[in-house]
């Protein structure tokens, strides 16, 4: 047992029916530091955070919060402890303000004292440094004050110990340096944060130790100066990283000599502004951009998932029409979106059904997926992509992230496109699996798949695309290919303004 | 035993361990009360045919139009994440129309009774399209969007037919209504096992099933994988609108008469109920259909039950509300995840498992 601990877990174990998803693992969080909480999908962080939070129970093992031992059985015993968590979706009300926001559901008064909350509120925000004010509807600042209005209640809620789960996802890098910012502050005032993130820079950034976890087991506790980013990664995926760079530059020889699959002039749709575009037989080509720069919806326009308004397409030469999802899949094409969640799985069905879904719906109603047929072709994408489920009749929602990932690339490859769009397929999910989805991209484009690639991290996509698409507030700026992709070359054209 | 122990509470509890249990208490219960309760005789009824008669007989036989809805009713919660609240009121068009053609014809023969179930399918499909269509086009909540024909509909029906409630009399007729020469069964038992057969034909030879539950998952999900999620939903209520049509003409067969005001009346909220019994999230998504028929079952096993009991009819609703207050507790989610957990220690506890790191 090591001394100074803030908060101890001991020997911690969770089973699931069918999974282990926590073996004997041991915490330790100091006053004041933070420390980051790393592994791949499925290593347990969010079934440890879990725990800690009361939403599960653990099997075996024990807690102790400044050395005495505490029972959390709900997310409100957290709460008494001193356990605060902040989630990557903000789960507070928009439509209220940011006072009432940072006081609801834990004023014993029954009358409300309305000015008396908005001073307090305000004192605090001062405090911390959080630029928004008592008064102001929560819905109306930006979602990186909004993601500090949270913590700034959990503060006030005198936390000792602050979890936050992926706060950075949806933020931009100013907004991430703000965060980092109050995480400092917070730091020194003495409170324990523990952080989760996939971003692996952010963690060199803020964090002071790393815990790292792998397949429910405890693999390490590191401090962060001294374990080299590769180190950490190859901790995470238990494999040495030859592989990532193995992965390398792509070759491009006689891009230019092959024909188009794909063209299309000035497509528009209700999201998105008139733009060309066009990929080759076996082309991996990328849409990059920041946040809100047009390029989900543009690929949207292309799949035909929002209102197509304009525009002139052509596949394999021919003119065609595109105005609905089924038009592009009768065409050829797939389209993993952007939002797993919302957009992809259908969680209480099992992977099975998900897994022959598209294929189905291209089939028509009136000519059903025999059942064998259908356990064929799921038993062979959960081997071909490593699927990671109890089995195939498994709810597909209560996979992990990159598993319902994979769920969903094995629904359309198993539509066998011709065009594959994958939007931000490497959201979320862990380094080992990000790997293996790009690898599956560079085997598509050599078979002759085109295939059109986004993702936020611009490494990743230098490493798979041969042609880069640049946009900046919903119009295309630029074109990259060859010698020109390099990350600073694609910064430049981010950012714009010739600098 | 053990592993037909084990299908109904493996991991938790399975979507038809609520109904199964129900009718396994209930039979039970009977039996305590009085065995003679389900003793099955055969007589010669006053047409002179050999038929069965018992109260279970009359169990299966009376929830006949009620399993018929609940199939159809099903496939709507599922697809739509709402109910049709104007079943019984559409029910009663149906019949109406039923007996319309019936009347219009000089003598009823076979040809005219199947021209007169199409045309109570025809427009019974009619208004159902109209349901579905403010439902799945203008996206208008079902319970609302049929809140207007639940209100209108038996106006509707009373116009068929001028008002009066015209008799027909036909041996045809009371075939359907009741028993067919020479089969011992009654027949609204008979129709029930052919629309079950029918949909689970319509299940194994397309693929509405998934679909229906795809839609009724993540309607944006479905979307973008091409399905036609306004079809599906149309379809749903045109489906039920064939099981309204259905049910409306054995109800219209058993008594020889369409009385408007009274066909099926509030049979509405025995469907829902029916489908809840069921294991059926009436928020939509996943379903199964023979639960929706065994939650009919219950439903009315529960009724005659009382009846036997000799509970006057004005206090078996109270009593049933008390049975049904217990069996949608115990299949809340709240319950489910509890006993769920309780029979995994216990099983747990049975295999002996040595529990890791439980010192």
């Amino acid at each position: 047992m090591q001394e100074n601990c803030l908060l101890q877990m001991h020997h911690i174990d969770k089973t699931f029916p069918g999974v282990k998803a926590l073996s004997g693992v041991d915490f330790c969080l100091r006053k004041g530091e933070i420390h980051a909480l790393m592994g791949e999908n499925g290593a347990g962080k969010s079934t440890l955070i879990k725990i800690l939070t009361g939403v599960y129970q653990m099997d075996g093992g024990e807690i102790r919060l400044e050395g005495q031992p505490v029972v959390i059985k709900s997310p409100q015993d957290a709460g008494n402890n001193g356990i605060s968590t902040v989630y990557q979706e903000i789960t507070l009300c928009p439509n209220i303000t940011v006072a009432e926001n940072m006081f609801i559901g834990r004023d014993s008064s029954f009358f409300v004292k309305k000015k008396e909350r908005e001073k307090r509120a305000d004192e605090i925000l001062t405090k911390l440094g959080i630029p928004a004010r008592s008064t102001m509807q929560l819905g109306s600042c930006s979602l990186a004050v909004q993601q500090m209005v949270a913590i700034a209640r959990a503060v006030d809620m005198k936390c000792k110990v602050l979890i936050l789960d992926e706060p950075t996802s949806s933020l931009d890098d100013k907004e991430v340096n703000m965060l980092f910012d109050l995480m400092r502050d917070l730091k020194s005032k003495g409170v324990g944060i523990i952080f989760v993130t996939h971003f692996l820079e952010q963690v060199y950034e803020v964090s002071d130790r790393i815990t790292v976890l792998r397949n429910g087991e405890l693999v390490g506790e590191y401090l962060t100066q001294e374990l080299p980013q590769v180190e950490l990664v190859s901790k995470m995926i238990g494999k040495e990283l030859e592989e990532l760079s193995s992965l390398g530059e792509t070759e491009e020889t006689g891009d230019e000599e092959k024909e188009d699959f794909y063209v299309a002039k000035g497509l528009s749709s209700s999201d998105a502004l008139a733009f060309d575009f066009n990929i080759k037989k076996g082309e991996v080509n990328g849409f990059t951009g920041l946040l809100g720069s047009g390029r989900s919806e543009s690929v949207r326009a292309i799949f035909g998932a929002d209102k197509v308004t304009g525009g002139n397409v052509k596949i394999k030469g021919k003119n065609v029409k595109i105005t609905k999802p089924i038009d592009a899949m009768k065409h050829g094409i797939g389209y993993l979106a952007e939002d797993r969640k919302r957009d992809g799985i259908i969680a209480e069905l099992s992977v099975r059904e998900n897994i022959i879904l598209a294929l189905q719906v291209m089939n028509g109603m009136f000519k059903p997926i025999s059942r064998s047929e259908a356990e064929t072709f799921a038993d062979e994408y959960i081997k071909v992509l490593n699927i990671k489920t109890a089995s195939r009749e498994t709810p597909v929602g209560s996979l992990s992230g990159g598993n319902q990932q994979k769920v969903i690339l094995a629904r359309w490859l198993l539509t066998h496109p011709d065009y594959l769009i994958l939007d931000e397929p490497t959201r979320g999910i862990d380094v080992g699996t990000k790997l293996e989805i790009q690898k599956l991209v560079l085997k598509l484009a050599e078979e002759g798949v085109s295939v059109t690639f986004i993702s936020s991290e611009v490494e990743e996509m230098l490493r798979t695309c041969s042609r880069l698409i640049v946009m900046r507030d919903r119009h295309i700026v630029g074109e990259l290919k060859g010698k020109e992709l390099t990350q600073t070359q694609v910064m430049k054209t981010i950012a714009g303004g010739d600098a | 035993m053990k592993n037909a122990f084990k299908r109904i509470f493996g991991t938790g509890l399975g979507q038809l361990t609520i109904p199964i249990i129900s009718i396994l208490l209930l039979v039970v219960f009977n039996l305590i009360r009085d065995p003679s309760f389900f003793s099955i005789g055969i007589m010669h009824n006053n047409d002179g045919n050999i038929v069965l008669a018992g109260n279970l007989i009359s169990i299966i036989n009376g929830a006949s139009e009620l399993a018929v809805l609940a199939m159809g009713m099903t496939l709507v919660t599922a697809a739509c994440g709402g109910q049709d609240i104007s079943v019984g009121a559409a029910a009663a068009i149906a019949g109406s129309a039923f007996v319309k053609v019936l009347k219009s014809a000089p003598a009823i023969n076979g040809g005219i009774v199947v021209l007169a179930f199409f045309s109570a399918c025809l427009v019974a499909v009619i208004f159902a399209s109209f349901n579905g269509t403010l439902v799945a086009v203008f996206k208008i909540q079902p319970m609302i969007a049929t809140l207007i024909l639940y209100t209108c509909g038996r106006s509707i029906a009373y116009w068929i037919n001028g008002g009066a409630t015209p008799t027909v009399s036909s041996p045809i007729i009371t075939g359907i209504g009741s028993f067919i020469p020479g089969i011992p069964v009654p027949t609204p038992v008979i129709i029930v096992l052919v629309m079950a057969v029918l949909f689970k034909l319509l299940f194994h030879f397309t693929s509405l099933e998934l679909f229906t539950q795809s839609v009724g998952i993540n309607g944006s999900a479905a979307r973008l994988n091409g399905i036609n999620s306004t079809f599906i939903k149309l379809l749903s209520f045109i489906i039920l609108g064939v099981c309204v049509a259905v049910a409306g003409c054995i109800g219209v067969s058993r008594l020889g008469l369409i009385n408007h005001e009274t066909l099926l009346l509030d049979v509405e909220m025995d469907a829902i109920l029916a489908v809840a019994i069921g294991g059926n999230n009436l928020g939509g998504g996943k379903f199964k259909i023979g639960g929706s028929i065994l939650g009919a079952y219950v439903i009315q096993m529960l009724t005659i039950t009382l009846y036997a009991m000799k509970v006057s009819s004005t206090d078996v609703k109270a009593y049933k509300a008390i049975v049904i207050i217990l069996l949608v507790v115990i299949g809340s989610p709240v319950v489910k995840a509890k006993f769920g957990k309780f029979m995994g220690n216990v099983m747990k506890k049975n295999k002996k498992v040595p529990v890791k790191g439980a010192e």
